[in-house]
């Protein structure tokens, strides 16, 4: 093959340590979900006047290990009627893209595994390929709610794909570029908060969407599909799709922290040192955490029909008139509080938009009372 | 090491083609699919064109493998019971190598613009001008194609007054 002997060399001393540091970051990750759940059990407890976990440890705190030795020790049940390597493989088809993710993500100015040119398209494409996993979970299942609950899963994120990618493609033509460290160097000053915030909103509402969190949990709602795909997992899998579905919420945390909200980089620059940096980091990415888990206290599950208009029709929509508007932007050369402007005002547009969706709901019924008095007048005025 | 990983990929590659083809499964299948799809944006990768191995996975692994497993997850048709091959096999294989022999041709007659035997990185961006300045015409018109493919199923699958 005289063809490749010009590509580029493998550096394998390179491709040793990013494999060392994924291997680190997902050690790091298992005991940093298993206190997510913690914190997202206090969290809710305290919005709902409850204690949550108080009895393991102090204020509940060794729960999650508790938890964890529990479901190590369950017995790995497969159903006698279900297909053995779809069965099997889905955990991993689901867990593996999920921590793949954190290739390119750059927690600090100086530390990140792989410096990718294309590091936000990486993220959104590497992020869209768990469902697959749920597609043979479902289908591997043997099981009525797992299909259906994979088919919704799929269909759910294969949608709400189209509006994050696009807000994506907005900042990629406010920044110009599609390095998310570039991006984070482009808010040295303003974050893109600012000027994309229609942009912020689309990518918040598709980033909960494909985490599959509350509001937006059909695949895996109790009430409709029991469970969805995780009905027949027990033990170790059905840890493992928690543990990738919570991974999955922490990297839309950090890529929001990053591409809207200045990384490490904004408000103080990048000289602060990296223990700063990581601090910054983490902190902006428990805020978006902690929004996941308000949305989750607050809203009802929205209903399957709901789901797909609302993506189909309101956000892709938007995210269009973002890139048009950005569009609009770049060609006439205008200044960025003109973009900040219309970008809030479209964002005003969206959310009056989205309050008079939800609440629509039945039309109203007439009062009885004006019934009765318009036959009343009718009645008058025919004597 | 590159070759190494080049074969490798290749393996997967042919492996799942080949998979496709034999397995009697057909939700197996379409995962092969997948896996010989992937397979493709990895030596898409090996050739440092990171954008269209990235696209590939946004649209083949995700997108148009999704419709698929669709249907057939849907159906649950399961294993196949009839024989996957019948008396057109040798018309089939004739079919097959002349379209192997067309592309070779194609690939071997074709005056590439650089040195095949030297790596061009094309940034991505190249790419983009490529689409929507140079041939942004035949862009459009494959936009307004895909435009009418979309409403056609939207019609299609609107339901009638009075059904359901």
């Amino acid at each position: 093959m005289t063809m490749l002997l010009s590509a580029p060399a493998i550096d394998m001393p390179g491709a040793l340590a990013s494999v060392l540091g994924l291997v680190a970051i997902t050690l790091v990750m298992t005991v940093g979900v298993a206190y997510a759940t913690w914190y997202e059990r206090k969290i809710i407890a305290r919005m709902q006047l409850r204690l949550g976990p108080t009895r393991v440890g102090p204020f509940g705190l060794l729960q999650p290990i508790a938890d964890m030795l529990k479901l190590l020790v369950k017995e790995d049940l497969r159903p006698a009627t279900a297909d053995p390597i779809a069965f099997e493989l889905a955990v991993f088809a689901i867990f593996i893209p999920s921590f793949l993710a954190f290739v390119a993500v750059p927690f600090t100015a100086d530390w990140l595994i792989s410096p990718l040119p294309l590091s936000l398209l990486y993220l959104l494409a590497i992020s869209g390929l768990s469902f697959i996993g749920f597609l043979m979970a479902g289908w591997g299942s043997d099981n009525k709610y797992a299909l259906l609950g994979g088919m919704r899963a799929a269909a759910q994120l294969i949608s709400y794909e189209i509006p994050l990618i696009l807000a994506m493609v907005g900042v990629v033509m406010v920044t110009a570029s599609a390095d998310v460290y570039q991006i984070i160097l482009f808010q040295d000053r303003i974050p893109l908060i600012v000027w994309q915030p229609l942009g912020f909103i689309i990518f918040l509402t598709a980033s909960i969407a494909e985490v599959e969190r509350p509001p937006f949990d059909i695949p895996t709602g109790e009430s409709e599909v029991a469970g969805g795909v995780f009905i027949e997992y027990s033990g170790i899998r059905w840890s493992m799709f928690q543990l990738s579905s919570y991974v999955n919420m922490y990297v839309f945390a950090l890529l929001g922290a990053f591409v809207f909200l200045g990384g490490w980089e904004w408000p103080f620059g990048r000289d602060i040192g990296w223990g700063y940096q990581l601090l910054l980091t983490v902190s902006k990415m428990a805020l978006f955490i902690f929004f996941y888990l308000w949305i989750r206290a607050s809203f009802p599950r929205m209903r399957v029909d709901q789901l797909m208009s609302y993506a189909w029709k309101v956000l892709i929509p938007f995210a269009l008139l973002q890139i048009f508007l950005n569009g609009l932007f770049i060609v006439y050369d205008a200044p960025g509080v003109v973009l900040a402007a219309s970008s809030w005002a479209a964002a005003g547009g969206l959310m009056y938009l989205a309050f008079h969706v939800v609440r629509r709901g039945e039309p109203r019924k007439p009062l009885q009372m004006i019934s009765v008095r318009a036959t009343a007048v009718a009645a008058r005025s025919a004597s | 090491m590159t070759q190494v990983f080049f074969y490798l990929i290749s393996a997967v590659v042919i492996a799942g083609a080949l998979g496709v083809v034999l397995v009697r499964n057909v939700v197996y299948a379409a995962l092969l699919l997948i896996m010989s799809l992937m397979g493709v944006a990895g030596i898409y990768i090996l050739l440092s064109v990171e954008f269209l191995a990235l696209v590939q996975v946004l649209v083949y692994g995700g997108a148009v493998t999704v419709l698929v497993l669709f249907a057939l997850m849907l159906t649950r048709t399961g294993e196949l019971k009839e024989k996957l091959d019948g008396e057109q096999k040798p018309l089939a294989a004739v079919a097959a190598i002349a379209l192997l022999g067309t592309f070779l041709a194609m690939i071997m007659q074709t005056a590439w613009p650089r040195d095949v035997n030297q790596l061009t990185v094309v940034p991505f961006t190249d790419i983009g001008d490529a689409l929507f300045n140079r041939w942004a015409v035949p862009f459009e018109i494959a936009s307004g194609v895909l435009l009418v493919a979309l409403i056609g199923a939207v019609v299609i699958a609107m339901q009638e007054e009075g059904e359901r």
